[in-house]
C-alpha cells in the first residue's frame, strides 16, 4: 500500500512474495549444504542437489526482487529519503561483511602472534614444546606443522603483485566510471566500466591459476596447517566477494547500456562501487598480511 | 485489524469496524510488508520457541531431580541443554526484542513503517527454517548438537555428531536474519524519524535498540567466520582450533566470546528501554537521568567489545590479560549502576501503582540486580577459578536472562497489548502469572547459587549425592515456572478475543507517540509524519 502526502513520500511496498521465495531459498541452501558436507564422506544422499536448487531459487529471487525494485525506481516511486535508506543499509551491509573479515584476520593474527610462538616455547610455554612436540620450531609463514605436515609459503613477487596492481587499477578505472556517470558522459561511464570488469575477470582467473599452482606444484593445500588454512579461507571469501562484485558490476553494466541511472539518482550504482571499493580494500589487507608480511 | 494472532477467522470475528485494513487469509501472513504484522510473527514465533526451549529444560530438569541417571542417555542430555540454550538466545529472546522493535519502533518515532519492509518480512521468515534444520537434527542418526550452546572446539569439531554441518549452516542463515533485521532498526531510526523528534527525544527504548542493532550488525558476522571454522575444521581438515596443525582450541574461544560477550548485551539492552518506559508510566514521573541512561547504555556497548575473556579466566591466559580483562568487566558495573540507580530514583516519591506491567518492571531491577551482582563476583579473576563451569554461572546468568530479559519481554507484553489488541488484559490473570513466575523462578534459581559454590558442575546430567535436596527444590521451581507461563499465554489469546475496551492511552502516566495513535493501532499508523515538540 503506497502511503502517499504532501509533507513526505515514502514509499512501503504492497504485499511481495520474493522475501519467502528467499527464505525457502536459503532453507534449502543450509539444509541442502549441510547434509551435502555431513555426506561427504559416504558418497550418498541428495544434499548436493538440495543445494543447487537452493541456489537456483535464490537466483531466480534475485532476478525477480530485483526488477521489481528496478520497475518502482524507474516509475519515480522512491523519494530522496528513500534513497537514503538504501544507502544506509548498503553501508550498514558492508560494515558487516568488514566484521565477517575480520573474524579470518583475528584468527591470522592469533595464530601468528599467540598459538604458534606459544607451541615454539615462547613466553612461559616451554614445557608446552618440551612435552608435545620438542622439535616443532615456531615460524611464520608455518611450513612445517606440529605434526609434520610440510608446505611452502606463496611469495607476494609475481602473480600476487600482479593481482594487487590490476585490483587497484580496477578501483580507480570504477571511479573514472562513477564520474563519468555523474557528469552525465554515458560513453566515458561504459567504456570504464567495462574495463573494470574486465580486470576483475581477470583478477579472478589469476586467483584460479595461483591455487591451481599451490595445489599442484606447492604442496599448499587447504588442510596444510593453520598457514593453509588462513591462507586459503582469507583469499577464498575475497575471491568468492570479487566474483560477487563482478556480477553486481556486469548487472550494472547492462542497466548502463538500457540508459538507467541519472547523475542524480543512481543509488545500486553507487551500492556497487563501494562494494567493489571494499573488496579492494580488503585484498590490500590481505596482500599485506597474508602474503608480504 | 492489527490484532495480535495467527489465525485469520479470530482475526474477522473482532473489530471489523477499520477501514482498508489487513489483507484477509494466510497469504497475509506470508507475504506482508507491514511493520505490525511481522512484530506480530516475530513475537508468536518467539513465544513457542520459548515454549519449546522450556520444554527442553523441563527435561533437564526432570533428569536431574535425582542423582543417578534416570529418564535419559547422558548424550541426550547434552543435546537437552545445548539446544535449549541455543533456542532460548537465538529463538525466543532476540526475535522478541526484534518482534518488539517492529511493532513500537514506528509508532514511536512517527513513522509510517520500517525502512525496507520486504527485507522485514525476508528477515522473518528465514527464522522457522532455521529453527526446523536446527531441530530436525535431534532426530538425525547420532544425534544433533551436543557440545553446548557454546560450541567449543574441540566438542564441536573432534567429537560432535554427523549433523553438525546443519548446525552450522542453520546458524549461518539466523546469522543473516539477524542481520538484516538489525540494519533495518539502524536505518528506520537513523532516517525516518518524524520532524522534531531529535536525538535526545527520542524514546529510551529506541535508543536502547539502535545501539543493540549496531552489536548485532558488528558481531552476528564474527559468529558466521567462527561456524565456518568449525565446519572446516570438522570437515575439511583445516586446523585453525586444532595444536597439531598449528591452531588452538583456545582461539576458538577467543573468537566465540568476542561475540558471545556483545550477544549477552543484545540480549539486555532493549530490556533496559523497557523498563525505562514502564518505570515512569507507572511511577507518574518523568524517567530520571534521560541523558545519563542514553550514554551509559552506549558506554555498555562500547565496553561490551573489550571483556569476552572473562569467560575464559582459566584457559591459562597471561596474568596481564587476566588482569586486563577482570578490570574491564568491573567498569561495566559502573554505567550499569547509573541505570539501576535512575530507575530507582524514577520511582523515588512517584506515586506508584503496581498494574503487571510494573510489577515485572521492579521484579526486574531486583533480580536483574542480583544477576549482576553475581556477575561481578565472577568477574573477578582468582574467584572465578572457584565458580568456573559450575551451577553458579547457571545461576548468574538465568537471573540475568530469565528474571532479567525474559521478565522485561512479559513486561513489555502487558504494557503494550491494549495498544496492539485494543483489549485490556485480564489483570488478576496478569497478576496470577506475575506471582507464580516471580516466586518460582526464584526458587528455581537462586539455590543454584549454592551448588555451585558447594562446587557442582553444569551440563553434567548426575551429581553427586550431597546436592539431591537442593536439586530437588531446584526441579520443583523449574516445572512449577514452566507452568507459569502457560497463564501468560492465557492472558494474551484472552486479550486478542476480548475484554474490557482499551483506550487510546491506558496508562496514565505513559507518553510517547505510541500512545496518540488509536488502540488497537491502525494498520497503517503516521501515514502522514506527526509534528513533535
Amino acid at each position: 500500500m503506497t502511503t502517499e502526502n504532501k509533507h513526505e513520500n515514502y514509499y512501503v511496498p504492497e504485499q511481495s512474495a520474493w522475501p519467502i521465495i528467499g527464505a525457502i531459498g536459503l532453507f534449502l541452501i543450509a539444509f541442502g549444504a549441510g547434509s551435502y558436507v555431513s555426506e561427504l564422506n559416504s558418497q550418498q544422499g541428495s544434499g548436493g542437489i538440495i543445494l543447487l536448487a537452493g541456489i537456483a531459487v535464490i537466483i531466480f529471487m534475485i532476478f525477480g526482487w530485483f526488477r521489481a525494485v528496478i520497475a518502482e525506481s524507474m516509475a519515480g516511486l522512491y523519494s530522496k529519503q528513500m534513497d537514503r535508506s538504501f544507502r544506509q543499509g548498503m553501508s550498514w551491509f558492508i560494515f558487516s561483511e568488514v566484521m565477517f573479515f575480520a573474524a579470518f584476520f583475528g584468527a591470522l593474527f592469533y595464530a601468528r602472534m599467540i598459538a604458534v610462538p606459544w607451541l615454539g616455547g615462547a613466553s612461559n610455554n616451554a614445557m608446552t614444546n618440551e612435552v608435545l612436540w620438542p622439535t616443532f620450531e615456531a615460524v611464520w609463514p608455518l611450513v612445517t606443522t606440529p605434526d609434520g605436515t610440510t608446505t611452502q609459503a606463496m611469495g607476494w613477487m609475481g602473480l600476487p603483485l600482479y593481482n594487487t596492481l590490476i585490483l587497484l587499477t580496477s578501483s580507480v578505472t570504477l571511479h573514472f566510471a562513477h564520474v563519468g556517470l555523474e557528469k552525465n558522459k554515458r560513453k566515458a561511464l561504459t567504456v570504464w566500466l567495462g574495463l573494470t570488469i574486465i580486470l576483475g575477470i581477470a583478477f579472478l582467473a589469476l586467483q584460479v591459476e595461483e591455487y591451481m599452482h599451490a595445489y599442484q606444484e606447492m604442496g599448499l593445500t587447504l588442510d596444510a596447517g593453520i598457514y593453509g588454512n588462513t591462507f586459503f579461507l582469507l583469499t577464498g571469501f575475497h575471491g568468492m566477494h570479487v566474483t560477487l562484485g563482478t556480477v553486481f558490476l556486469i548487472v550494472l553494466f547492462f542497466r548502463v547500456l538500457k540508459g538507467h541511472f541519472t547523475p542524480e539518482k543512481h543509488f545500486a550504482f553507487q551500492a556497487g562501487a563501494w562494494y567493489w571499493h571494499f573488496v579492494d580494500v580488503v585484498w590490500l589487507c590481505l596482500f599485506i598480511f597474508v602474503y608480504v608480511l | 485489524m492489527s490484532t495480535m494472532t495467527q489465525d485469520p477467522s479470530i482475526a474477522q470475528n473482532d473489530h471489523d469496524d477499520h477501514h482498508h485494513g489487513a489483507p484477509k487469509g494466510l497469504m497475509r501472513w506470508v507475504l506482508t510488508t507491514n511493520h505490525k504484522d511481522i512484530g506480530t510473527l516475530y513475537l508468536w514465533f518467539s513465544f513457542i520457541m520459548f515454549l519449546t526451549g522450556g520444554a527442553m529444560a523441563m527435561v533437564i530438569r526432570a533428569e536431574l531431580f535425582q542423582p543417578g541417571l534416570q529418564l535419559v542417555e547422558p548424550n541426550f542430555f547434552n543435546q537437552m541443554t545445548t539446544v535449549h540454550g541455543l533456542i532460548m538466545v537465538f529463538g525466543a529472546v532476540m526475535p522478541a526484542f526484534t518482534g518488539l522493535a517492529n511493532w513500537l519502533i514506528p509508532m514511536m518515532i512517527g513513522a509510517p513503517d520500517m525502512a525496507l519492509p520486504r527485507m522485514n518480512n525476508w528477515s522473518f521468515w528465514i527464522l522457522p527454517f532455521a529453527f526446523s534444520i536446527l531441530l530436525s537434527s535431534l532426530f538425525m542418526e547420532g544425534g544433533g548438537p551436543n557440545f553446548g550452546w557454546t560450541f567449543y572446539a574441540p566438542l564441536s569439531t573432534t567429537y560432535s555428531p554427523d549433523s553438525t554441518a546443519l548446525f552450522v549452516f542453520a546458524v549461518h542463515i539466523m546469522g543473516i536474519s539477524s542481520i538484516m533485521g538489525a540494519i533495518n532498526v539502524v536505518v528506520t531510526i537513523v532516517n525516518m524519524r518524524a520532524p522534531g523528534m531529535t536525538w535526545m527525544k527520542l524514546p529510551l527504548f529506541v535508543w536502547t535498540w539502535l545501539i543493540t542493532a549496531f552489536l548485532l550488525i558488528a558481531v552476528m558476522p564474527v559468529l558466521a567466520g567462527v561456524v565456518t571454522m568449525v565446519l572446516t575444521d570438522k570437515y575439511f581438515a583445516t586446523s585453525f582450533f586444532d595444536a597439531a596443525g598449528g591452531g588452538d582450541p583456545v582461539m576458538f574461544q577467543h573468537i566465540f566470546w568476542f561475540f558471545g560477550h556483545p550477544e549477552v548485551y543484545i540480549m539486555i539492552l532493549p530490556s533496559f528501554g523497557i523498563i525505562s518506559a514502564i518505570v515512569p508510566a507507572f511511577s507518574r514521573k518523568p524517567l530520571f537521568g534521560y541523558a545519563s541512561m542514553v550514554y551509559a547504555t552506549a558506554s555498555i556497548a562500547i565496553l561490551s567489545f573489550l571483556v569476552w575473556a572473562h569467560h575464559m579466566f582459566t584457559t591459562g591466559m597471561p596474568v596481564f590479560a587476566e588482569l586486563f580483562f577482570m578490570y574491564c568487566t568491573m567498569l561495566i558495573a559502573v554505567p550499569t549502576g547509573v541505570k539501576v540507580f535512575n530507575w530507582v530514583a524514577t520511582m523515588w516519591r512517584g506515586s506508584i501503582t503496581f498494574e503487571t506491567p510494573m510489577l515485572f518492571a521492579v521484579a526486574f531491577i531486583i533480580l536483574f540486580t542480583i544477576g549482576g551482582f553475581s556477575g561481578l563476583m565472577l568477574a573477578i579473576t582468582p574467584a572465578d577459578f572457584q565458580y568456573h563451569d559450575t551451577y553458579f554461572v547457571v545461576a548468574h546468568f538465568h537471573y540475568v536472562l530469565v528474571s532479567g530479559a525474559i521478565f522485561s519481554i512479559m513486561a513489555a507484553a502487558y504494557y503494550w497489548l491494549p495498544k496492539w489488541t485494543g483489549h485490556m488484559y485480564s489483570e488478576t490473570l496478569g497478576r496470577w502469572h506475575f506471582w507464580c513466575s516471580v516466586i518460582s523462578v526464584n526458587v528455581l534459581f537462586f539455590p543454584m547459587h549454592f551448588l555451585g559454590l558447594a562446587g557442582m558442575p553444569r551440563r553434567i546430567p548426575d551429581y553427586a549425592i550431597q546436592f539431591a535436596d537442593v536439586n530437588q527444590i531446584v526441579s520443583i521451581g523449574g516445572f512449577a515456572f514452566g507452568l507459569s507461563q502457560l497463564i501468560f499465554l492465557a492472558v494474551v489469546i484472552k486479550c486478542i478475543r476480548g475484554g474490557e475496551k482499551a483506550p487510546d492511552k491506558p496508562w496514565e502516566g505513559a507518553e510517547g507517540l505510541e500512545w496518540t495513535i488509536a488502540s488497537p493501532a491502525p494498520y497503517h499508523s503516521f501515514t502522514t509524519p506527526p509534528e513533535v515538540k
